[in-house]
């Protein structure tokens, strides 16, 4: 039992840490420039399927992890220059409008250049193994591997908001946009370079995610609201509060899961347990979000000042 | 603070416009079924029919992201409510419409009281996301409710009945009930909208502080209207169920509550016509661009795109930038 539990604890985390990857880009998004994007749960989905097309024409997976970066970073700025841009200053009813659009369009370009079935990505050799865990257990070190370089990039992060320029910059364009640019930062450049940063990011994610779950065109949606639930309960705004938030979602939806039912079974019979932990584990994770805005309107790591 | 930056004031000529241009389409609806049949199309009908449904879920909407600027990113869970109320009922042997509606409208209610309750705490993008995972939660309920079909969803037996008679197998019965309620709905919100009701939430749209000052606590009159807007979406659902003889959790995805605020915000947001033509509109045109290509989706986000880009308000601004409505400024 212990060992099940440590098992899904990592699983947790590694699907934790794929959230904190695309919703570090977006609650900088939501954050800093007050943007509805719904569009970054696509930028994803093109990561993986961009992974998908390198390794069918290099066939070397680090290559083609390689260029997913550039290839996710010139997309983002390109969406920044001919769409976000124009609706910084509209309503968030003109940017639902829009990044709803866009999804219709990126889900449907995506169906037609690669088909609608799930595409496989192999996974590189030297990460293909497992490593012995606690008794017979094994874990695979991929997913290990997942864990780190998620764990790399929080803390990449970190660095640059807490102890660069352009990271204090970012720390003050969350807290007042107005000040920032009327202290002559060209407000608009920042926000390009974290637009695009942000879509690497979730690009990044869809990549590395692609030889654990297959690549499909709906899989920028499931996590698009997971994504959003992460946000809200971390903080808008807060890249500190995504992670944390991320980490809590990733264990609680997994382990709501797994342990839902059995914990049920202790309290009623078999068969109305399986069905009840069936209906609970997959709300499990809303429930968490509405209580904590219902305790903390702003979220977990979030300023309490209204806005 | 406001939340919508474009101005939603409505000056006394676009407004008798505004009306006009909804009894004509009220008018032309009513000729659909024999032109339909006169030009040996009867497929016309059931699109029609989806398109109302659609306006009057559109219209209850608009009613508090429109009036009371609470955008409700889970609306689309009172369709479900709706058409989940007709399929429980008729199960347990109640297949009268009016039943059904009222069930529809007390569950739809109810859950509304709840989670708006709680929803009202928070503001801005926090509203936006918490509506949203109360819609999830709502979803997934029924995704995994294995005794109704779960993911499948159920087809109904048949459609139900009004008090005893099968006015609704026919399409065009169907149809005609349809255009009655989405009448009903239209000139309820409008009397709603211009009462004193109506004031006090437009009020608080513009400022929920001088509201204050002046006297009114905001919060029963969102979670009236909230409630008011969700009983009205459940009777919309009602109908979508009968229209297509089957219901699925599909009905109550995230992706239809941000096509609902779509269609708002393709017609123009707090304008109860705007609300009605952007519903027709979106059904429309995804129909129409469905019989055109597989690859609809490709065109038709392209427009969202376009239209957010080139035409703030939707199609009212676009109509006012060809002063088709007068605004007397």
């Amino acid at each position: 039992m212990f060992n099940l539990f440590l098992l899904q604890l990592l699983n947790g985390a590694q699907f934790g840490i794929l959230l904190f990857l695309v919703a570090a880009g977006l609650t900088l998004v939501f954050g800093i420039m007050d943007f509805i994007n719904l569009a970054h749960g696509v930028l994803y989905m093109v990561g993986g399927y961009v992974m998908a097309m390198m390794m069918g024409t290099t066939g070397n997976f680090w290559l083609s992890l390689t260029l997913v970066l550039p290839v996710m970073l010139v997309l983002g700025l390109a969406l920044e220059v001919l769409v976000f841009r124009r609706l910084y200053d509209r309503s968030h009813l003109d940017q639902v409008l829009a990044t709803f659009g866009l999804i219709l369009v990126l889900s449907e370009l995506v169906k037609i250049l690669w088909g609608s079935a799930p595409l496989s990505v192999p996974m590189p050799e030297a990460l293909s193994g497992s490593i012995a865990l606690a008794g017979p257990m094994r874990y695979p070190v991929y997913r290990i591997a997942v864990i780190g370089v998620g764990l790399a990039v929080a803390l990449a992060l970190w660095f640059v908001i807490a102890r660069t320029r352009v990271g204090m910059l970012l720390r003050a364009g969350a807290a007042n946009r107005a000040m920032v640019s009327a202290l002559g930062t060209d407000i608009n450049r920042l926000f390009m370079l974290v637009f695009a940063a942000g879509a690497m990011l979730a690009g990044f994610a869809g990549a590395i995610v692609s030889p654990i779950l297959s690549v499909d065109p709906g899989m920028g949606d499931s996590i698009l609201i997971l994504t959003f639930v992460v946000i809200v309960i971390g903080g808008v705004g807060s890249v500190k509060g995504a992670f944390f938030a991320a980490l809590l979602v990733g264990i609680v939806d997994t382990l709501g899961r797994m342990f839902g039912p059995i914990l049920l079974k202790a309290l009623m019979d078999p068969a109305a347990a399986a069905q009840a932990g069936r209906t609970i584990a997959p709300m499990l994770v809303y429930i968490l979000m509405a209580a904590v805005l219902f305790w903390r309107p702003t979220g977990l790591f979030g300023r309490s000042v209204a806005r | 603070m406001t939340y919508m930056t474009q101005t939603l004031t409505e000056p006394r000529a676009g407004l008798a416009a505004r009306l006009k241009l909804a009894l004509a389409i009220f008018a032309l609806l009513a000729v659909v079924p024999p032109l339909a049949h006169a030009m040996g199309e009867p497929f016309m009908i059931i699109i029609a029919t989806r398109m109302m449904v659609f306006a009057i879920a559109a219209l209850s909407l608009d009613l508090i992201l429109g009036h009371g600027a609470m955008v409700s990113f889970g609306h689309a869970a009172y369709l479900g409510f709706g058409s989940y109320a007709v399929a429980i009922l008729s199960r347990a042997g109640i297949s009268d419409l009016v039943l059904q509606m009222v069930a529809a409208v007390l569950a739809s209610a109810l859950f509304a009281l709840v989670t708006g309750a709680i929803s009202l705490r928070t503001r801005g993008v926090y509203f936006i996301m918490i509506t949203l995972a109360f819609g999830q939660m709502a979803y997934f309920f029924f995704v995994s409710f294995s005794a109704l079909g779960g993911d499948d969803g159920v087809a109904l037996a048949a459609r139900s009945t009004v008090l005893g008679l099968p006015l609704l197998q026919g399409e065009t019965g169907l149809f005609y009930v349809t255009l009655g309620l989405l009448i009903a709905a239209f000139a309820g919100l409008y009397l709603l909208t211009r009462s004193r009701f109506g004031r006090v939430l437009t009020g608080t749209r513009e400022s929920a502080l001088r509201m204050q000052a002046i006297g009114f606590r905001p919060l029963p009159y969102q979670l009236t209207a909230y409630v008011i807007s969700a009983a009205i979406c459940g009777v919309a659902g009602v109908l979508l169920a009968n229209q297509a003889v089957y219901v699925s959790p599909a009905y109550m995805s995230w992706h239809r509550s941000g096509e609902m605020i779509v269609m708002l915000v393709l017609g123009g947001v707090g304008s109860l016509t705007g609300a009605m033509t952007g519903a027709l509109v979106t059904v429309a045109l995804e129909e129409g661009l469905a019989r055109f290509s597989e690859h609809w989706r490709l065109g038709f986000g392209l427009i969202l795109v376009l239209v957010a880009l080139l035409s703030p308000g939707g199609l009212s601004g676009l109509l006012r930038k060809f002063n088709l409505l007068r605004d007397d400024k």
